[in-house]
C-alpha cells in the first residue's frame, strides 16, 4: 500500500421500516472510507500518478470492505458510488486523480462485476464535513429503483493535509421504490446503461 | 406494552493506525451501533414509561451482539463502552432515560463482568443531530487512556417520533495516549472505579 492511511471506517446501514410499513428483505448499503495523507498538500503538483495508484488500491481495500460488511457474495451487490473530500490544503484535482483513472477496476473485481459508470462526486472540505456519496445499479445505469445516495461524515476528517476516500457498495435499491423507471430484474448489464 | 418497532439499524467500525505519531503494531477499533425505533410515547405526556424498559432488554443484548460481531467476535478484545440515546422532538427527554437499564444490560450479559458504570449521553434532536457518545474502561472509569468518545448520527433519523439508542465498544487506549493517569494494567477492577 503506497497510502498513509490513518484511518479506516466502515457503516452498514439496514432499513426494515418506511412509513409504517415493512421493508423485507431490508434494504442495505456499505459505505467505506479511508482517511489519507494528501502527498502533495501545500502547493502545485504537475504529475499526480502516485494519487491514481493509490486510487487503484483504495478501489479494492474499500470495495471489499463494504462487501464484508454487508456479508454477501460479491455478484450480490448492486449498487455502488465512490467520492472524496480534499483537505484545505489540497486541491479538487486531487480527488479525481483517485477517483477517475483507476479506483474502478479493482472496485468492479470486489462486486463481482460492474458493467455501469461508478457514479461519483467530489469536493473540498473539512473536519466533520458531510460527503453525500452517489449511488447508482453496478450494471445498468438506468435501473430507477437503485438511484439513491449515502452520507459519511467523520468528525475528525479530513484534517488539512489529509483526503477523504469513500467508496459505497448495497444489496438493494430504495426502501420502497415506486416511481417506475427500468426495473433491476428487466436489465440486460450488457452496455453499462440498461 | 409492544416490542420496539425498528425502522433502521446503523453499525459502524472505526479502524485507526496512526494519529500523526508512531503507529501501535494493533490499531484501535471503534464501534458504533444505532437503532432508530418508534417512540410509544411520542406526542404527549404519559406517566407511567417504565414497562418500556423491559421491552427494549432484547435489543440491547442484539446491539451490544452486533457491535462484538463486527469487532471480530471475540468479547475479551473489548475494553471501553459507552451509551446514548436522542429522542425525537415529539417525545420528551426523559424518553432516553428509558436506555440506561436495558443498554447496560445488554453490554455487561454479552461482556460477562464488566465492573465500570456505562458512560452515557442523552438528548432530544432532529434528524441527521450528532451526538458524542462518551467511551470510559470497562472494568475501571478512572483509567485515563481509555477516556474518549465517539460521534454518531444518522441523517434522516430521530424522526419527530422515534428514538434513537446507541451502543459502542471500543478495543484499546486512545491511539497515542500519553497523558498519564491510571493505567489500564494497574487497574484492581473491584469496585468499578480503579
Amino acid at each position: 500500500m503506497s497510502a498513509d492511511i490513518r484511518k479506516i471506517a466502515v457503516w452498514l446501514e439496514e432499513t426494515r421500516t418506511e412509513s409504517g410499513r415493512p421493508v423485507a428483505p431490508p434494504t442495505r448499503k456499505a459505505v467505506a472510507v479511508a482517511v489519507i495523507a494528501n502527498p502533495f498538500a501545500g502547493g502545485y503538483v504537475e504529475n499526480l500518478e502516485p494519487l491514481m495508484e493509490t486510487g487503484a488500491e483504495l478501489g479494492g481495500l474499500l470495495g471489499t470492505k463494504c462487501v464484508e460488511a454487508l456479508g454477501i457474495d460479491p455478484a450480490s451487490a448492486e449498487s455502488y458510488g465512490k467520492a472524496a473530500m480534499v483537505g484545505e490544503n489540497g486541491e479538487l484535482e486531487h480527488a479525481a486523480a483517485i477517483l477517475h483513472p483507476r479506483l474502478g477496476a479493482p472496485l468492479r473485481a470486489a462486486v463481482g462485476k460492474g458493467a455501469a459508470l461508478v457514479p461519483s462526486s467530489k469536493k473540498m472540505g473539512g473536519p466533520g464535513q458531510v460527503l453525500d456519496v452517489p449511488l447508482g445499479h453496478k450494471d445498468a445505469a438506468y435501473v430507477r429503483s437503485h438511484f439513491d445516495g449515502i452520507e459519511v461524515r467523520l468528525n475528525d476528517s479530513p484534517r488539512a493535509n489529509e483526503i477523504m476516500v469513500a467508496v459505497a457498495v448495497t444489496d438493494s435499491g430504495r426502501p420502497l421504490p415506486r416511481v417506475g423507471g427500468l426495473a433491476a430484474d428487466e436489465a440486460e448489464g450488457r452496455d453499462g446503461l440498461r | 406494552m409492544p416490542d420496539p418497532v425498528i425502522r433502521k439499524q446503523v453499525t459502524s467500525v472505526e479502524e485507526i493506525f496512526h494519529e500523526g505519531g508512531p503507529p501501535p503494531g494493533t490499531p484501535l477499533r471503534r464501534a458504533a451501533v444505532v437503532t432508530v425505533i418508534a417512540n410509544p410515547f411520542a406526542g404527549g405526556y404519559v406517566p407511567d414509561i417504565t414497562g418500556f424498559m423491559e421491552d427494549l432488554k432484547p435489543l440491547g443484548l442484539a446491539m451490544a451482539r452486533d457491535l462484538v460481531d463486527v469487532l471480530g467476535g471475540d468479547a475479551t478484545v473489548v475494553e471501553g463502552y459507552g451509551k446514548g440515546a436522542i429522542v425525537g422532538a415529539s417525545g420528551e427527554l426523559e424518553h432516553g432515560a428509558l436506555w440506561h437499564a436495558p443498554g447496560g444490560y445488554g453490554m455487561r450479559e454479552v461482556l460477562g463482568n464488566a465492573k465500570a458504570i456505562v458512560p452515557s449521553a442523552k438528548k432530544v434532536g432532529a434528524p441527521g443531530v450528532r451526538m458524542d457518545v462518551p467511551v470510559t474502561h470497562i472494568n475501571a472509569s478512572y483509567v485515563r487512556s481509555h477516556f474518549d468518545s465517539i460521534e454518531v448520527g444518522v441523517s434522516d433519523a430521530p424522526r419527530a417520533d422515534e428514538l434513537a439508542v446507541v451502543l459502542v465498544m471500543t478495543t484499546g487506549q486512545r491511539i497515542h495516549a500519553r497523558a498519564g493517569g491510571l493505567a489500564a494494567g494497574d487497574i484492581r477492577g473491584e469496585d468499578g472505579l480503579r
